[in-house]
Parts: C-alpha cells; structure tokens; sequence
C-alpha cells in the first residue's frame, strides 16, 4: 500500500500559461534561495558584519568630519554596497557550484532564463536587505539624513544593475579555477559606469542640487540596467551550459 | 609545419618600411608645433594606436557575437587576436599620451573621461586574459571568453559617456572645439599627411600583428591536437 500522503503529486505547472509559469520558476528559484539563507544565515551575516567594518574603517581613513562628509557620503555608501555585493554574489554562486546544485537547477524543466532572473532576484533582495540596515545606520552614525526619496530610489537602481551584471559574471567566475577571487576584477571595471553615475546622482541627492543636474546620471542608471539586464537575458544560456 | 604564407612575409617586410617612414615624417618632416613645440610630435603615433586599437576592441565585440551563434572555435581564435594586439596598442596611446600630457597639461595624469575611460579599458581586457587562464577546456574558454569581451565592450562607451558628466580638458582635434580643452591646435598640410601616413601606417601593422597572431592561435591549437593524439 502507497501512503497517499507520501505519494509524488503530479506536476500541478500548468502548460497553457506559458508567461504565468516563467513567472513561478523565477519565483521557486528566489523562495529556495531565501529559505536556504533563513536557514543559515552566512551569506547575509558576512555581508552585514563586512558593511559595518567598511563604515568604520571609512570613517578612519577619510576623517568624516562634519563638512567632509556631504561630500564624500555617496563614495562610502556605494563602495560598501559594491564590495558587500561582491561578497554576497561569489557566495550564492558558489553554493550553486558546490555538490552539484547548478546542474539540479538546470535539470528543471524550465526556461534558462527563470534561472537566471531568480538568482539576479534573490541576489538583489540580499543587497537590498543589507542596504536596509546600512542606510539607518549610517544615518544615526554620522547625524546625517539618508532618508531621502531620491537617494533611496538611486539605491534601488543601482542594486539593480549591480546584481544584473554581477549575477552574469558571478556564474562565469564560479566555474574557473582562480573562483572567487576574479569575481571583484572581472565585475568592477564592467560596473564602473553604474557605480559613477549612482555616486554621481547619490551626491547630487544629498547635497540638494537641482533635477537638471541630476537627471542625466539618473537616466544613465536607468539605461545600465535596461542595457545590461537584456545581455544578461541573451548571453545567460551559454555561461551556464555544459 | 607550414611555413609562414608570402603574403605574410612580405606584409610584415612593408609594416617595417611604412614604420620607418612614419617614423621620419612624425620626427623631422612635420613642422614643429609653435606652442607645444616638439613633444606635439607624439601625437602622429598616440592617435595611431588609439585608432587601431579601438577598431580591434570593436572588432572583438563582434567576434563575440559571431561565435556564440556560430560556437566556431575559428571566431574565438579571431578574438583573442585582435584583443590582444589592441591591449599592447592601448598601453602605447596611453603611454604616449602621457608624455605629451607632462609639458601640455603639466602632469602625467589626469582623471579626464578619455583617459580613464582608457584606463578602465585596459583593466577589462586585462580581466578578459585572466578569465581565460582560468580555465582549462577549449570550448568553455571561448564561451565564456565571448560573454566577457560583449559584456565588457558595451561598458566600456557607457563608461566614457558616464565620465563626460565631469569636464574634460582633452583636446578634440579632428572636429568640434571645446572651450575648456587644453593642448588643441590647427594642422597644417604637412602635419595633415604626417598625420594620415601614421593612421595608414598603424592599421598597417595592425594587420600584420592581428595576421601572424591567428596563425599562431591555429599553430597552437595544432599542436594541442597533436599532444592529445600522441597521448591517446
């Protein structure tokens, strides 16, 4: 006797909507990713405890006095998020690589690119949490106002482009043999435009200059993300293949 | 073994002769520059260089294209070509143009878009020859090659693009005119040919590198082959 209970269910995916069940991959990829993370919490616990040591460290080594620090607010952030990142994106990764789980994912029977999108997606929400954290406490630190609509909006975006690309080149990177140390040298110079125009923008945000200054950089964002998120979608199949 | 094709030898006889020549017209039959005087002189071969160099970088992006259609490991050996001749190219306009940025500018460098555009450049496609050493199988290699040299060729515009929102202070001396930029003059005839003598001397050499480069990518894969078939 088979318990019903125990019994494999059939696969309740349903085959006429093919744009709903895209959309439910991309979604089971980022729920396993969460609840694995939930679980262990390494990923996001080095990400925190690496921003906090760069606040620190940045305070040291730029004399964050009162009159430097509108200034030179956005280069901080965006460097913590851009090296955390780093470290957040080489470990979701290299998860996937060990004991086979990329090839399990890949045995799915769902578009690559669901793939793709539920890495990018989750590595995204674990910036985004990270940043969550530092933006309050960078606030409270240093007695200056972050919560500003605009700077908040520049943060997302550049999140966004940032875990885009980073997630491509993560998963290049994983299956060489130097592994986690090129992720930083092949990522950052292909992210240096989306890192200047969010320091740029941040800046401008923060020291409360006018939309003709800012528009420019913000629109820039805007096309990195676009630009790099459709390349990602395109080229996605051949870094993953075997 | 094949030997080296005639049209090969004899392109590699004439890139020496055009270089000599280009060498004489750059030192001493183009007029000396009144401001600048002759350290101007550098600029003949750093457009040179930086001409053929942007071609190969432009050339390379579309290798990447072909070959993730194609998967023809021929479009890969192509690419690492033409990246390669263009990185050394690259070092030289940079090299050169940071002779000239001493007297002109009075300092080596300066963070101006064009210039760390370059930089930022040189660092992907440094990052391009890393990824490739790490890893071992030919075809993953190409693949992976490909992505990073797309991936890396459309940043490197919108890099130039996102610096352009500073000011610059290079000048622009083919067309336009800015009113901030440093070191820009008029040519005269004579600095006019010098001039294009140098563009059609570096495209020159370029092709004789970017030529014997590929045949050196096919000797290397041949002799791979060769290796695997002694082994087995």
């Amino acid at each position: 006797m088979i318990d019903k209970s125990t019994e494999m269910k059939p696969m309740t995916i349903e085959r006429t909507n093919p744009v709903m069940n895209f959309v439910k991959a991309v979604a089971a990829i980022v729920w396993k990713d969460l609840r694995a993370e939930f679980r262990s919490r390494e990923l996001f616990s080095a990400m925190l405890v690496f921003s906090a040591l760069m606040i620190v460290i940045f305070n040291f080594a730029l004399e964050l006095d009162v009159k430097v620090r509108q200034s030179v607010t956005a280069g901080v952030l965006w460097s913590t998020f851009a090296f955390a990142g780093t470290l957040g994106l080489n470990r979701s990764m290299a998860i996937e690589k060990d004991r086979g789980c990329l090839d399990g994912l890949l045995l799915a029977p769902v578009d690559r690119s669901a793939i793709y999108f539920g890495k990018a997606i989750s590595n995204l929400i674990f910036m985004l949490i990270v940043e969550v954290i530092v933006v309050p406490a960078y606030s409270f630190l240093y007695n200056i106002n972050l919560f500003i609509p605009g700077l908040l909006m520049i943060i997302l975006l550049g999140s966004i482009g940032y875990a885009a690309v980073g997630t491509l080149l993560a998963t290049m990177s994983t299956q060489t043999r130097t592994q986690d140390i090129l992720l930083p040298i092949l990522l950052l110079p292909v992210a240096f435009p989306l890192l200047l125009a969010a320091i740029k923008a941040s800046t401008g945000f923060l020291t409360g200059a006018e939309w003709a200054e800012i528009s420019l950089p913000v629109n820039l964002l805007i096309a990195y993300d676009v630009i790099f998120i459709a390349i990602a979608f395109m080229v996605f199949d051949s870094v993953i293949e075997e | 073994m094949q030997s080296k094709p005639l049209a090969l030898k004899i392109l590699d006889v004439v890139s020496i002769i055009v270089l000599g020549i280009s060498t004489y017209l750059a030192l001493v039959f183009a007029p000396k520059e009144l401001v600048m005087g002759d350290v101007q002189r550098v600029f003949y071969f750093h457009i040179g260089t930086a001409w053929t160099a942007l071609i190969g970088f432009i050339l390379a992006a579309g290798f990447s294209v072909v070959y993730l259609i194609t998967k023809n490991l021929k479009w890969d050996r192509l690419q690492v070509a033409a990246i390669e001749v263009s990185l050394v190219f690259f070092l030289i306009t940079i090299a050169l143009g940071s002779i000239w940025a001493r007297p002109a500018w009075n300092t080596w460098w300066t963070w101006d878009p064009r210039l760390t555009t370059a930089a930022v450049t040189e660092l992907i496609y440094i990052a391009y020859f890393m990824l490739r050493q790490g890893i071992d199988e030919p075809e993953k290699r190409a693949r992976f090659g490909a992505v990073y040299a797309l991936v890396g060729g459309i940043s490197a515009p919108i890099t130039f693009f996102a610096i352009r929102l500073f000011r610059t202070i290079h000048p622009v001396v083919i067309s336009g005119s800015n009113a901030a930029a440093q070191g820009s003059f008029n040519m005269t005839p004579d600095m006019l040919t010098t001039f294009f003598f140098a563009l059609f001397t570096f495209t020159v050499i370029f092709i004789d590198l970017f030529w014997n480069r590929i045949r050196l990518g096919d000797l290397q894969e041949r002799v791979e082959q060769l290796k695997l078939k002694v082994t087995m």
